[in-house]
């Protein structure tokens, strides 16, 4: 394991994990002690529209995958409607790859329960919920103690801090569905019914959780609204690039040195990251990765020095997505992986739309033959078709995400399948797994 | 709510259960009690360890709603157990990435030692077995964990079969990076979102070395973000409510503003309250020729409960603002034209398709006999030709 260079270790700003380090932080004593709902004071102070446009000034980006202006979106609800207000975050994380939500709510639950109270305050919102991922258990856990003493010291419930706002945070715990992380499907899932997403418009802002005005943000995006108000849309500003502000958690997994969680300025490159964990594998030589989970088309290793921001993925053909980096070898079969893939994608389907219901049943059996060892050429152009058909012709999100990871890997790795095809690689899969058996 | 009747099948859950699902409706809006059900059907697998008939009927029971309705959203997600489950539900994630890294041979060895597949549960009862999508915790790959917690990071056959021995067996297992085991029960409590009552557990599980990777190594180089002030001060353009500059808060639309002098906010709200009404009034009635045309008025409680659904989400069948003004407007032409066709009926819908259904319903009474009591008109259900042989 190699050091890393001075200039790559500057890279790191350690913001939203910095409080992870001390591991008493999900109580609100220590989370007081370390700049705790000092910025809930500062905001209550100021007129909520003037809290809209910190954000907007800040740049800040939705942390969810696709990026929209948090600030924008708060300034959609439409302020005097007589209408309830509604925020909701979307802590249902569970895009393969991202793993930063989870820590964050387990170790710091605090900041994003503060930063709840700021954007209801900001869009004039009196309830607020949390629609974690039920697996989630133990920063369910963590949570949902944290709301109690938040209630206990007077920073949610009626009249908080004597500003005459009120604030009611519920912990909602989902049951098992990827879907849910859609933010249409997660508000069906939240009003008791099955998660599947809805036509938009009317988007949530409009009409969402109970047709009502709804902002659903992703935890890192809420959680950084804190320190936003505390430092100042100039100091956001410092990190990161001009149209990607502020800091990043780069979730770095697969055959690194070292895995873990990596906050930088949004625009680093991958082999800045690398270098920070350590660099690759003894053995192992990069050959594909994912920039922002698997639902991101794949990268390869010439794209190793892609900003890893907003635009910067954008121009390499790809989206930066959760940030959630799964870094592959030349040890690795992109076949495999990609069938595994759409296993995933095949059981998370919700069955509303019939691309992304049918397109990843029949894709996934057209890979277990592949990898069998029964493919043929004819089965390339099959799963390329089929992968058209479901990109940009799905209900929601979903099926793109599943089409991706197909269309990426026929473009770069062809040969790969051919290998199976032309019975150079051996199969990986066994007949069994072409009755069903799975 | 007052009282509730429950049926046969529902009673004996209610006698255990009805407390703690009265505090859980109680989370949510008066009127959105549905939005419960999934926190009461976790508390239903409290007592049962997987959503029974019987805990269908009491859900069903308990919100108003028909066996269906709960049966539906039962079904849809993987955290509701169809069957019996065993005291410790363990799961091996073998989504790509843990499966590459070792996830495939963990699970293939668990189930090879257990001798039970997907979703079963070992002769014993102790075990649940399964194989799981991505948990969210990648950097610790592959992972296994005990009733959702994180209970073996770096996992390997043999710590696997370690793990299943010691739950059997009663032995101690301290969990990598979640709270001391309970069972798959008591874990259902929680996750229908009550605090843990066991001493102490809340504070188990320490962040394992990845998570705190990057800060440790910005912490030993003294890496940290410059400038940062917290007393920057936000630009003030307006005063803050505590100095009276906003107007108090309605909680609908129908409040009276009048009574108060008005400022000139508050005669905006008006303006705008006025606004809103009118058109979720225009929306309302066009909604309501939709839903009648053709159909015989419902006599009696019988509801279509597609309608009870939309009913149940937006009562009043309204929705708020003009979508075409309020809402971020589609740059392509194509997708505006869409936007203006399509208005969105009261729950959210596209109005388009109740069109659709409701045409579909018109021409087929039309055609066929005079309307009779149909409760329920689903289009996707109509087969011309065939209502009398049914």
């Amino acid at each position: 394991m190699t050091q890393p260079r001075p200039e790559v270790l500057q890279k790191l700003t350690p913001v939203l994990t910095k409080r992870w380090l001390s591991p008493d932080a999900w109580q609100i004593g220590v989370y007081e002690r370390l700049d705790g709902y000092l910025a809930l004071r500062k905001a209550l102070d100021v007129h909520p529209d003037d809290l809209i446009q910190l954000v907007k000034d800040s740049g800040l980006r939705g942390r969810g995958g696709a990026g929209f202006p948090t600030g924008l979106k708060w300034g959609f609800i439409p302020q005097g409607d007589g209408k309830p207000h509604y925020l909701v975050i979307n802590a249902d994380e569970g895009e393969p790859g991202t793993c930063k939500d989870l820590p964050l709510m387990t170790y710091d639950p605090h900041s994003l329960i503060e930063g709840a109270i700021i954007a209801s305050y900001a869009i004039r919102a009196d309830r607020a919920f949390i629609y974690i991922r039920g697996e989630a258990v133990h920063a369910a856990r963590r949570l949902r103690h944290a709301v109690q003493e938040a209630y206990a010291k007077g920073y949610l419930g009626k009249n908080i801090l004597g500003s005459g706002f009120d604030l009611d945070l519920v912990v909602h715990s989902g049951a098992g569905a990827y879907i849910c992380g859609e933010e249409t499907a997660l508000l069906d899932s939240l009003e008791g019914f099955r998660g599947q997403p809805r036509l938009r418009p009317p988007f949530p802002a409009i009409a969402g959780l109970y047709a009502s005005p709804t902002v659903v943000n992703n935890v890192g995006t809420i959680a950084s609204v804190p320190y936003i108000v505390l430092g100042g849309a100039d100091w956001w500003k410092s990190m990161g690039t001009e149209k990607s502000s502020g800091p990043m958690i780069y979730s770095l997994s697969g055959r690194v040195v070292n895995p873990g969680q990596y906050e930088c300025g949004l625009g680093i490159t991958l082999r800045e990251l690398i270098e920070l964990a350590g660099g690759m594998q003894p053995g192992h030589n990069l050959k594909f990765w994912t920039p922002g989970g698997s639902s991101t088309p794949l990268l390869t290793a010439e794209h190793i020095d892609t900003p890893m921001d907003f635009e910067g993925v954008a121009a390499a053909g790809s989206i930066l997505g959760t940030t959630a980096m799964q870094i592959f070898s030349d040890q690795d079969c992109p076949v495999y992986n990609t069938w595994r893939w759409l296993e995933f994608y095949h059981h998370e389907s919700c069955g509303k739309c019939t691309p992304c219901r049918e397109g990843n049943y029949w894709m996934v059996r057209t890979y277990r033959r592949i990898l069998a060892g029964h493919g043929t050429v004819a089965d390339l152009d099959t799963l390329q078709d089929t992968a058209d058909n479901i990109f940009g012709r799905s209900f929601c999100g979903l099926g793109d995400g599943a089409a991706t990871p197909v269309v990426s890997t026929l473009k770069w790795f062809r040969d790969d399948y051919l290998g199976y095809i032309e019975g150079r690689t051996a199969p990986r899969l066994s007949e069994k797994s072409l009755v069903g058996a799975h | 709510m007052t009282t509730v009747e429950f049926s046969p099948a529902a009673e004996p859950l209610a006698a255990k259960l009805l407390e703690p699902a009265r505090e859980i409706l109680a989370r949510y809006p008066a009127g959105r009690e549905r939005s419960a059900l999934l926190p009461l059907l976790h508390l239903v697998q409290t007592e049962e360890g997987y959503v029974s008939p019987g805990g269908v009927a009491f859900c069903a029971d308990i919100l108003g709603i028909n066996k269906a309705q709960v049966g539906a959203v039962a079904t849809f997600y993987t955290m509701y157990k169809r069957r019996p489950t065993g005291e410790y539900l363990v799961s091996v994630c073998t989504n790509t990435l843990c499966n590459v890294m070792g996830g495939q041979e963990v699970y293939d060895g668990l189930v090879e030692h257990l001798g039970v597949g997907h979703g079963e549960t070992s002769a014993d009862g102790k075990i649940t077995l399964e194989h799981a999508e991505c948990l969210a915790a990648c950097d610790y790959a592959p992972v296994v964990t005990v009733n959702y917690d994180f209970t073996v990071d770096q996992a390997t056959p043999e710590s696997a079969v370690e793990l299943v021995e010691n739950l059997r067996q009663g032995k101690e297992q301290t969990p990598a990076r979640g709270a001391r085991i309970c069972s798959l029960k008591e874990m259902q409590y929680q996750l229908a979102g009550f605090a843990d009552p066991r001493d102490g557990a809340v504070a188990d599980g320490v962040a394992g070395a990845p998570t705190l990777r990057g800060v440790r190594l910005a912490q030993q180089h003294g890496v940290a973000v410059a400038g940062f002030d917290p007393d920057t001060p936000i630009t003030k353009t307006k005063p803050a409510r505590a100095e009276g500059g906003l107007p108090p808060r309605t909680d609908e639309a129908d409040k009276p503003v009048e009574a108060k002098p008005e400022g000139k906010i508050a005669s905006a709200v008006k303006k705008a309250a006025t606004a809103a009404k009118s058109a979720a009034g225009a929306v309302a009635d066009k909604v309501g020729e939709h839903r009648h045309a053709g159909r015989t008025t419902d006599t009696g409680d019988v509801k279509d409960p597609e309608v009870r659904a939309a009913e149940s989400r937006n009562p009043t069948g309204d929705t708020p603002g003009d979508p075409a003004t309020t809402s971020p407007a589609p740059g392509n032409p194509a997708e505006r034209a869409g936007v203006a066709s399509n208005e969105p009926a009261g729950d959210g819908k596209p109005a388009g398709d109740t069109q659709r259904g409701e045409s579909i319903v018109t021409q087929r009474n039309a055609e066929q006999k005079p309307a009779t009591v149909d409760p329920n008109p689903g289009w996707q259900n109509v087969r011309p030709g065939t209502e009398e042989e049914k």
